[in-house]
């Protein structure tokens, strides 16, 4: 699936500057993919932050930011690309052991990419709308699913409290009975992995890397404030786009 | 059936005090404490009477900042401060409303494990057995060599010292997510092992025996490597590891597995 994601977007990419999101249910993002290989096969690049690192003090630090942005999101680029790299030289030898044994790689490190990219999305400076409530369908959109937007906080929180280990915290929208869900992922599985309609709307990355040098080990303070930053603007224009 | 290096830390139901040595024997009777109830007296007549399992936080065999450089004291502060001991804190929480009772520690977590089924207390109970085991498998001034029979047992199978250093920092660099990495003496093989897992499974639920084991969870190292890994773990295998505590454990572990003839003196 992943391979037929990269051949049949590769004009796609050279006219328009996008990237194949290899997820069914991203919308799309500028700067995803840019470098092309010889043969074809589409690099992945850091997309820049559309906000200064120090952008959403006081609820995330500048530095874990920085840390996030530039280290770890970048190492599951380049994690990404080369397991790329190495699947599509198992698939051209024919190498199906091979091909088999990369997915994980893939999932993890191209779920790190697709994740991520959503979630600076997702987040928004206080002082350029951040946390301002949703207005329009989405609002009448959570009223009806949660009853209110403090129980859908309320419920988002509890569950990225709860998850062990690592993981993401996501309101999702299912686009074919067209309501609204809270759904977890481990790890860096993407939206998509708990359900084929599932079209994320927002992100919440409750790593330990998101918050540790802020918050130690109080996630929940973590969940409190990072709605102070939330971009619900982005989260609304995902949601017209698969209602409408 | 314990591998730790001091005796078991936990029995249910009791804790005694002075603390003997580094505090890790504790008995005290959680009998006849009455919890405080708006049911009045009859609630705590019946409470009386009923016997909880309780567990209690250990402490790490050295002073917090005895890691240091390698781990620093902050670290050692949070991580078993705050995350050990919320561990500690939360399965005791659970086990008040639950009928899981007289398991030691070893034993709760394959109750709790089920077989792969996992009920609600086994992320607390393998994470609290998880780190007290963390601790005791580090030391300051630590790395460097393991000595005779370990040594001759990871030479046996891994073929050397350097291979089994590889493929412990190679399994730790593939964990994605958070985990752990040991070296395990499995018990059917008869035969060490590295293995990872995930979150807070440890190798006891599968029978095999935990020799050497490092956290791999994000905030056991963030503080002080941020987001270098590679770093981390070579530190733990140069300055931190304690080949004493893993003589001791295969020590106990041959008890159990038999890993050859034993070298009887011949008249």
């Amino acid at each position: 699936m992943a391979l037929r994601a990269i051949a049949g977007k590769k004009t796609l990419t050279l006219g328009l500057g996008f990237g194949p999101s290899g997820a069914a249910a991203a919308a799309s993002f500028p700067g995803l993919g840019s470098g092309l290989h010889a043969r074809g096969l589409v690099t992945f690049s850091l997309p820049d932050l559309p906000y200064d690192y120090g952008a959403l003090e006081p609820a995330i630090s500048g530095e874990i930011m920085q840390l996030h942005h530039q280290k770890h999101h970048q190492t599951y680029i380049t994690n990404y690309n080369k397991a790329l790299e190495q699947l599509e030289e198992a698939m051209t030898k024919g190498d199906s052991s091979k091909v088999v044994h990369l997915q994980s790689a893939i999932k993890f490190n191209g779920g790190g990419h697709i994740n991520h990219s959503i979630f600076w999305q997702n987040l928004k400076p206080a002082n350029e709308g951040g946390g301002e409530p949703p207005h329009g369908s989405l609002g009448w959109a959570i009223d009806t699913d949660f009853g209110s937007l403090e129980a859908l906080v309320k419920t988002m929180n509890a569950e990225g409290t709860a998850l062990q280990g690592s993981g993401w915290v996501w309101l999702a929208l299912d686009r074919e009975v067209k309501k609204l869900k809270v759904e977890t992922t481990a790890n860096q599985d993407p939206l998509v992995t708990k359900g084929a309609n599932l079209v994320p709307l927002l992100g919440i990355d409750v790593w330990e890397h998101a918050y540790y040098l802020q918050y130690k080990n109080v996630r929940p303070d973590y969940l409190k404030n990072i709605w102070k930053v939330m971009n619900w603007k982005y989260a609304s224009g995902v949601y017209e786009k698969e209602v409408a | 059936m314990g591998f730790h290096l001091l005796s078991p830390s936990y029995c249910c139901g009791y804790q005694a005090s002075p603390p003997i040595s580094h505090g890790l024997l504790r008995f005290r009777p959680v009998t006849g404490i009455p919890k405080p109830s708006p049911k009045g007296q009859l609630h705590q007549s019946r409470r009386a009477s009923k016997v909880l399992a309780y567990y209690g936080l250990t402490t790490p065999p050295y002073k917090l900042d005895a890691l240091e450089p390698y781990m620093s004291q902050r670290t050692l502060e949070l991580h078993w401060g705050k995350h050990h001991r919320d561990y500690v804190d939360s399965l005791n929480k659970q086990l008040v409303k639950s009928p899981l009772y007289g398991h030691t520690m070893e034993e709760l977590i394959k109750v709790t494990y089920n077989n792969g089924n996992p009920l609600p207390e086994f992320n607390n109970a393998a994470q609290v057995w998880n780190h007290d085991f963390f601790w005791e498998s580090m030391q300051s001034g630590g790395g460097k060599l393991p000595q005779g029979g370990v040594l001759q047992q990871i030479e046996k199978d891994f073929d050397s010292y350097s291979n089994f250093r590889d493929t412990f920092v190679e399994s730790a660099m593939a964990l994605f997510g958070s985990g752990w990495v040991w070296l395990v003496l499995r018990t059917e093989e008869k035969k060490l092992s590295v293995v990872r897992t995930s979150n807070a499974i440890c190798p006891l639920v599968w029978g095999d025996i935990p020799i050497i084991g490092l956290d791999m969870w994000e905030h056991a190292y963030y503080l002080d490597y941020k987001d270098d890994r590679e770093k981390y773990i070579n530190t733990f295998m140069d300055n931190l590891v304690s080949w004493h505590a893993a003589t001791v454990r295969m020590l106990r572990a041959e008890a159990f597995v038999n890993l050859g003839e034993p070298k009887i003196p011949v008249a």
